[in-house]
């Protein structure tokens, strides 16, 4: 087991600085081929000379993309300094870069705002589970009823229908038309009612579509299950009907759904860009759509960094979780 | 029980279909009101250059601002955004500012720190002021010349605080031999010559050069002064120091900003500012619809951001709360423009054959329409600026016999370009402006049927300057026509017009002169402007770059823009103001009730 685990780990670091290598090419390397002066993005329309150059040494771009990547590992570990025209800034370890568009370090900034993420992702994610897996095995076990039917047309309505949609829906009704909810972000130390006021519509919209593709799935899967022969010898033993599903077929349907849930999840921590930019929730996904609107390059690398770690920990978490679900499966 | 929850249930589920459908069907409702308010509104169009509910505001309360973009930088010498100039008069003082008042006497110069308007000597080389008594800090150390002479050094700074506008350094050391106070060895850091403080009251420069529009230039908030042990450098955009009535309480970028009370300033010390609310707070959004509906429902007071409202808020508040609404001219004009350097508009007639060959009231409707989009432009000189003639001035008939395009008298000039048959040409187009990109369409389509065939070039609009702003890149992507729009830094023809027409402002990067107009006669009339000191020889010379400029056939003017803008029922004494581009005023707002 723990061999296993350094080995994810080891695995994980080395995805990690592929995806800072190619994250790097296609910033920094990318608008240099297409003749695009990335500096020239960092000043306003009166554009200096000195200002451009300021940049360019404060951010080392004309550096080799070597020495700028090695730069950036450096900060993560050391920190770094950042000095131009008499101008020093310092980013403290864990520098994950420094914003010269909002003079703030990138690392400060994003844990500030992923409480925020982290509180949008779980929300959703029990929303969906509870109300997903629960949908597809009552379809799965009364297939072809009323309610079977039903299910999955709201199922194939959530899929269908883009979060921007049913955001913007949910506010129209809830939030303006009906007013019954506030729908505004406050931070949960304020106000622990006003927080959940201003999450339920999000974490209602970002499960409705979730929901709606784990209902199918859990359908499917429990379907599928049903007909095999250990459950056919469970109920041939005489297990009472609740026994057979909720200890065996469950168990065995829990599999792909935890695979699909380490996935999303890790997706979503990295910022859930819709839904943030939807309800204006002050976290990782509005701040990076802000960052790619304004190339802020360092605030697009950090959370795709943080993405790509929410990621890989996410689905290191599900594969242990495997070995607790499924007894064949050994971490070796 | 059962029954009731039932029941219960099914008139929510009622309630919220009758909801639904009536979001649905508002944009098949007609009426609206025309005007008058039931709830306390002034009425529509009752802020655009009048003052709304003057003598309603009361002091105390929280004016509270939302927007969908935070400034480029609060820091004074860094903001370029207009809505930050604007605000920054809360937390900033100036020599001299724009007057309180709307319209275009908002636009007119009014001493602030300062006991009066500068006494002009040396044939207009030598400008003196004396800072006002009782001037002081957010701590209450006193505001003095020096603070005013760091403040204006700290433009020199550009590669540390980039982004704000650059014209007194211009002005002041046109060969740049000043390296900014971060790099000045004297042992106060105040080693620009151009500045003189003989004394801590009196601030007296020297121009090289005299230039008529200096004093405009001064009431930028660039000229703000700033204290030397407070300037925390590239930060202090995160926390300026104040000498305004308000000071910063908090600031979280993108999040919110909150200001109270500087408690030191003293009223009797600035004759420019009412200080109404107590407290003036700014949350930002990222779904600019959202903030449009909080808005209206009477969360927001106003839009900081200032360029209207978004589709769906502007059809809603025009339906039903149209006395909450004000449609001012923004001072914007925008436009198409013809970069003589890409073939072949190198030519007048090939650049006079796309002018005549557009549908002008294809452009404007495609700008959002003569409400939200603008009136036809007619020329380049918007009408807030002095010399600008509004749609009097129409050498092409775009909004008169030729509205909706001459097709005829588009291909006489293809004719006369030697492009009997039309030719093609590549539209550049910012790709996150999506009115910019429906114009760009609108135009692609007109010009087809005068044989001219456009394709469109979404570039990416974050990187503007170095993209269009490089006439190499330009020329070697082929970009015939840019699509763009630009407005007043100071409403005169050198703050509008100046790094678009005049060919010392052509730069290899960073380059406003898109359509690198290299014209002598308006090379020379921006001369005689900056030399004269008489505003109404000013008035006409800036009439005769227009002229100039038109009659080049450098640019297609699609619209004077206007925008549609809200004001909340608890909002007082609300007007707009040409000094900030038809924006309202923010400096003097006040709430009816302070609850």
């Amino acid at each position: 087991m723990l061999a296993y685990l350094i080995r994810r780990l080891f695995a994980a670091a080395v995805m990690l600085l592929v995806i800072i290598l190619v994250v790097f090419s296609i910033f920094f390397l990318v608008p240099k081929w297409a003749g695009v002066d990335v500096a020239t993005s960092f000043v306003g329309k009166q554009a200096d000379p000195a200002a451009v150059q300021a940049v360019r040494e404060k951010l080392g771009l004309s550096d080799p993309i070597y020495s700028q990547v090695w730069e950036f590992f450096k900060g993560i570990f050391a920190g770094r300094t950042y000095a131009a025209g008499g101008d020093v800034t310092r980013c403290a370890a864990p520098c994950f870069g420094y914003s010269f568009r909002s003079e703030q370090a990138v690392w400060p900034v994003l844990t500030d705002r992923f409480p925020v993420t982290l509180g949008l992702a779980l929300g959703a994610a029990v929303l969906w589970l509870v109300f997903g897996v629960a949908a597809g095995v009552l379809s799965a076990l009364k297939r072809g009823s009323l309610w079977d039917r039903g299910a999955m047309v709201v199922a194939l309505g959530g899929v269908s229908l883009p979060i921007y949609f049913t955001g913007l829906l949910s506010l129209a009704i809830f939030s303006y038309g009906l007013k019954w909810i506030d729908a505004q972000y406050v931070p949960i130390g304020q106000s622990f009612t006003g927080w959940i006021g201003g999450m339920i519509l999000p974490w209602i919209t970002l499960a409705f579509l979730y929901a709606a593709m784990y209902a199918r799935i859990t359908r499917a899967t429990m379907l599928e299950i049903l007909g095999e022969d250990y459950i056919r010898t469970a109920r041939a033993k005489g297990l009472r009907e609740q026994t057979v599903i909720g200890k065996h077929a469950m168990r065995s349907t829990m599999t792909p759904i935890l695979t699909m849930l380490g996935m999303d999840l890790g997706a979503l921590i990295g910022g859930a860009i819709l839904t943030e930019t939807t309800f204006s929730l002050p976290g990782l996904g509005q701040k990076v759509l802000d960052a790619i609107k304004n190339q802020d390059l360092p605030f697009i690398l950090g959370v795709t960094l943080i993405t790509s770690l929410a990621v890989l920990i996410a689905n290191l978490v599900v594969d242990i979780l495997y070995a607790v679900i499924d007894p064949r499966v050994r971490l070796t | 029980m059962t029954t009731q929850r039932t029941s219960g249930r099914r008139k929510q589920a009622m309630a919220a279909a009758a909801v639904v459908a009536a979001l649905l069907t508002t944009a098949a409702c007609g009426g609206g009101n025309s005007g008058d308010s039931k709830n306390g509104a002034a009425g529509f169009d009752a802020a655009n250059n009048k003052v709304a509910q003057a003598s309603a505001a009361k002091k105390g309360g929280t004016l509270k601002f939302g927007a969908a973009q935070d400034a480029d930088s609060w820091d004074t010498t860094r903001g370029y955004y207009g809505f930050m100039w604007d605000f920054a008069r809360y937390y900033s003082r100036q020599l001299v500012t724009d007057k309180t008042e709307p319209g275009k006497a908002g636009a007119q110069l009014t001493p602030d720190l300062a006991t009066g308007l500068a006494k002009v000597s040396d044939g207009g080389k030598t400008y003196t002021y004396t800072l006002r008594d009782g001037v002081s800090w957010e701590d209450g150390k006193p505001i003095t010349s020096k603070d005013v002479k760091y403040g204006i050094e700290r433009v020199w700074a550009q590669d540390v605080l980039s982004g704000g506008p650059t014209y007194l350094k211009d002005v002041l050391d046109p060969d740049g031999k000043y390296q900014g106070p971060y790099k000045d060895t004297s042992a106060d850091h105040l080693g620009l010559k151009a500045i003189d403080t003989p004394d801590d009251k009196t601030v007296v420069f020297h121009l090289p050069k005299a230039n008529s529009d200096f004093e405009e230039m001064l009431s930028l908030v660039s000229a703000s002064p700033v204290r030397q042990d407070m300037d925390t450098k590239s930060k202090y955009g995160l926390h300026p120091f104040s000498s305004g009535p308000y000071k910063f309480q908090s600031y979280n970028p993108g999040k919110d900003l909150t200001l109270v009370r500087n408690t030191n300033w003293k009223q009797a010390s600035d004759p420019i500012r009412k200080a109404y609310p107590d407290q003036i707070s700014i949350k930002f959004f990222s779904n600019a619809n959202d903030l449009d509906q909080r808005l209206i429902a009477g969360d927001y007071d106003l839009d900081l951001n200032q360029t209207g409202m978004s589709p769906q808020g502007r059809t809603t508040a025009l339906k039903e709360h149209k006395g909450n609404l004000d449609n001012p001219v923004s001072g914007y004009i925008r436009y198409a423009v013809f970069p003589q350097t890409v073939k072949p508009f190198d030519n007048i007639h090939c650049r006079n054959a796309v002018i005549y060959g557009a549908d002008h009231v294809s452009l404007q409707t495609a700008r959002g329409g003569p409400v939200a989009g603008g009136d036809i432009g007619t020329n380049m000189l918007p009408p807030s600026v002095a010399g600008g003639e509004g749609q009097k001035y129409d050498p092409f008939g775009l909004a008169g016999a030729n509205k909706n395009g001459n097709v005829a008298k588009a291909k006489e000039e293809l004719k006369a370009c030697g492009q009997p048959n039309g030719f093609s040409t590549t539209i550049a187009v910012r790709n996150n402006k999506p009115v910019e990109v429906a114009t760009a369409e609108s135009l692609q389509a007109s010009l087809k049927k005068i044989g001219v065939n456009a394709q469109i070039d979404q570039f990416d609009g974050s990187q503007t300057t170095g993209i269009i702003g490089s006439p190499a890149n330009v020329q070697k992507k082929g970009y015939g026509i840019i699509i763009m729009g630009w407005g007043p830094d100071f409403p005169s023809v050198q703050g509008f017009g100046l790094p678009l027409w005049d060919s010392k402002y052509i730069l290899p990067s960073g380059n406003n002169n898109y359509a690198m107009i290299k014209d002598t006669a308006i090379d020379g009339l921006f001369d005689q402007y900056v030399n004269s000191l008489d505003d109404s020889k000013k008035t006409e010379i800036a009439t005769q770059i227009n002229h100039k400029v038109m009659e080049g056939g450098y640019y297609l003017p699609f619209v004077f823009e206007r925008f549609i803008n809200w004001r909340s029922d608890r909002l007082s004494n609300v007007y707009t103001s040409d000094a900030y581009s038809g924006m309202y005023d923010f400096v003097n707002l006040g709430l009816k009730s302070t609850k």
